[in-house]
């Protein structure tokens, strides 16, 4: 999201206006959505906070949980965020600059609120943590190797963790199964795909493949390439357990 | 049939919001309150549960609801921490709870393929039947976000699984709880709310 319309990238770069977040959150949970993750990508590398009014109307329409991603460098961000309705906050950037943060944001609200995102790259061999995506002038490495600040997020009491895979965000040829597979390995609390997602079939191959607990996807959602409820249905015939 | 008067007792945790929209959603306006008189005339009692057990109970007993709770004769519906809180007592700080429902909460023993929290979407399986179910399939999906849990007792009235059974919903003359959120729970969880709110004091 950015000002208050959703809007998608290719490889975090050159974002277009997909719709309105009410009316695209509305569309996801009568398609039998079972999470909605919001970024706000503005807000990092901007060194601000976002206008967060807009969590206390999508918390009024949904009926499933969502998280909020951007911005929460404090507990009392994370704490307007969770006041506005989030079941979720979602951190990245400042988890990187800081993180005692996840410790004290754990401490403080409980692991099961505390989501980490991880922007990870695939560099001669190994896979690394870049922060600032949402803006490609101040995307930069980290300095941590993605493998290691998995098992570091979850040490200090990170409840959940969304591997984004960068290489194959928005080009629609499938989730990083390598990746993903060893994040997994390495990973004992619910693991997120994404990035990738081209075809429904592409979401059978992480789960059956990489055991992921879920697949998150925003290109084919957002342009109806994919339609949530004929996944679900094709992912059931493909023996893998969803709600329907 | 009047428009129910519901309460939702403040136990003093975040995320509130959630439950108050879904009730919104139905067309309930409902009172967050820790006051007696609004609490013991409401036409139904809603004990939400964010936090620790021993905070919560520290809280109610401070506003003087222990013996009010346990005494309401109208439809009473604990979520989550709430369910645990009508039990004898939690494992979680070795606290002392309501104790309306005979058990005790325990913390899950976590599994590399079971982390705790046990966070998600998990399916209900009833162990009997109630009008609280009435419209929702058996094995319906609901949103589960907790790390303690009752086990299967006399008072279940659903069951989940991880890795062993647990108490989905307990069920007790007024009193029903859930371990899951229905106001996270999608059609499943409103159904459950409604089925809740069209209870007769």
């Amino acid at each position: 999201m950015r000002d208050g319309q959703v809007v998608k990238g290719v490889r975090f770069r050159d974002h277009r206006v997909m719709g309105g977040i009410m009316e695209l959150a509305t569309r996801y949970v009568e398609e039998g959505a079972d999470e909605l993750v919001f970024y706000d990508i503005t807000a990092s590398p901007d060194g601000r906070s976002v206008d967060r009014r807009w969590i206390n109307r999508v918390a009024e329409v949904l009926n499933i949980p969502f998280s909020v991603a951007g911005g929460i460098r404090s507990v009392a961000d994370a704490e307007e965020v969770l006041n506005f309705g989030a079941d979720k906050i979602s951190i990245n950037t400042p988890a990187l600059a800081e993180p005692g943060l996840i410790d004290v944001l754990a401490k403080r609200f409980g692991s099961q609120c505390v989501v980490i995102g991880i922007d990870s790259h695939a560099d001669a061999g190994t896979w690394r943590v870049y922060q600032n995506t949402g803006d490609p002038d101040k995307t930069s490495h980290s300095g941590r190797f993605t493998l290691d600040w998995v098992a570091e997020v979850q040490d200090r009491g990170a409840g959940e963790i969304v591997l984004n895979c960068m290489n194959q965000d928005g080009v629609r040829e499938g989730y990083d199964l390598e990746q993903l597979r060893q994040v997994r390995a390495r990973c004992q609390v619910p693991l997120i795909a994404s990035g990738g997602a081209g075809t429904m079939q592409h979401f059978a191959d992480v789960f059956r493949s990489a055991h992921v607990d879920g697949g998150l996807a925003a290109t084919v959602f957002h342009s109806a390439a994919i339609n949530i409820r004929e996944l679900k249905i094709f992912l059931r015939e493909q023996s893998v357990e969803v709600r329907l | 049939m009047s428009t129910p008067t519901v309460a939702i007792i403040d136990g003093g945790g975040a995320n509130i919001a959630s439950l108050r929209f879904a009730l919104a959603r139905l067309g309930i306006a409902a009172e967050l309150t820790v006051a007696p008189d609004v609490i013991r005339t409401a036409s139904h009692v809603i004990l939400p549960g964010v936090g620790a057990a021993a905070d919560s109970m520290r809280r109610l007993g401070e506003a003087g609801l222990l013996e009010l709770i346990a005494g309401l004769r109208q439809p009473f519906l604990g979520i989550c921490l709430g369910l645990q809180l009508l039990f004898e007592a939690s494992e979680e700080d070795d606290t002392a709870c309501l104790g309306i429902f005979p058990g005790t909460a325990r913390r899950f023993d976590a599994a590399p393929d079971r982390p705790v929290p046990h966070m998600g979407w998990n399916r209900v399986f009833r162990s009997r039947d109630s009008d609280l179910l009435t419209g929702i399939a058996d094995g319906a999906h609901f949103y589960f976000v907790h790390s303690y849990a009752v086990g299967v007792t006399d008072d279940t009235l659903a069951t989940a699984d991880y890795g062993a059974p647990f108490t989905a919903i307990a069920e007790r003359a007024n009193f029903s709880a859930t371990q899951f959120h229905p106001e996270r729970s999608g059609i499943a969880g409103a159904r459950l709310l409604q089925n809740f709110l069209a209870r007769s004091p």
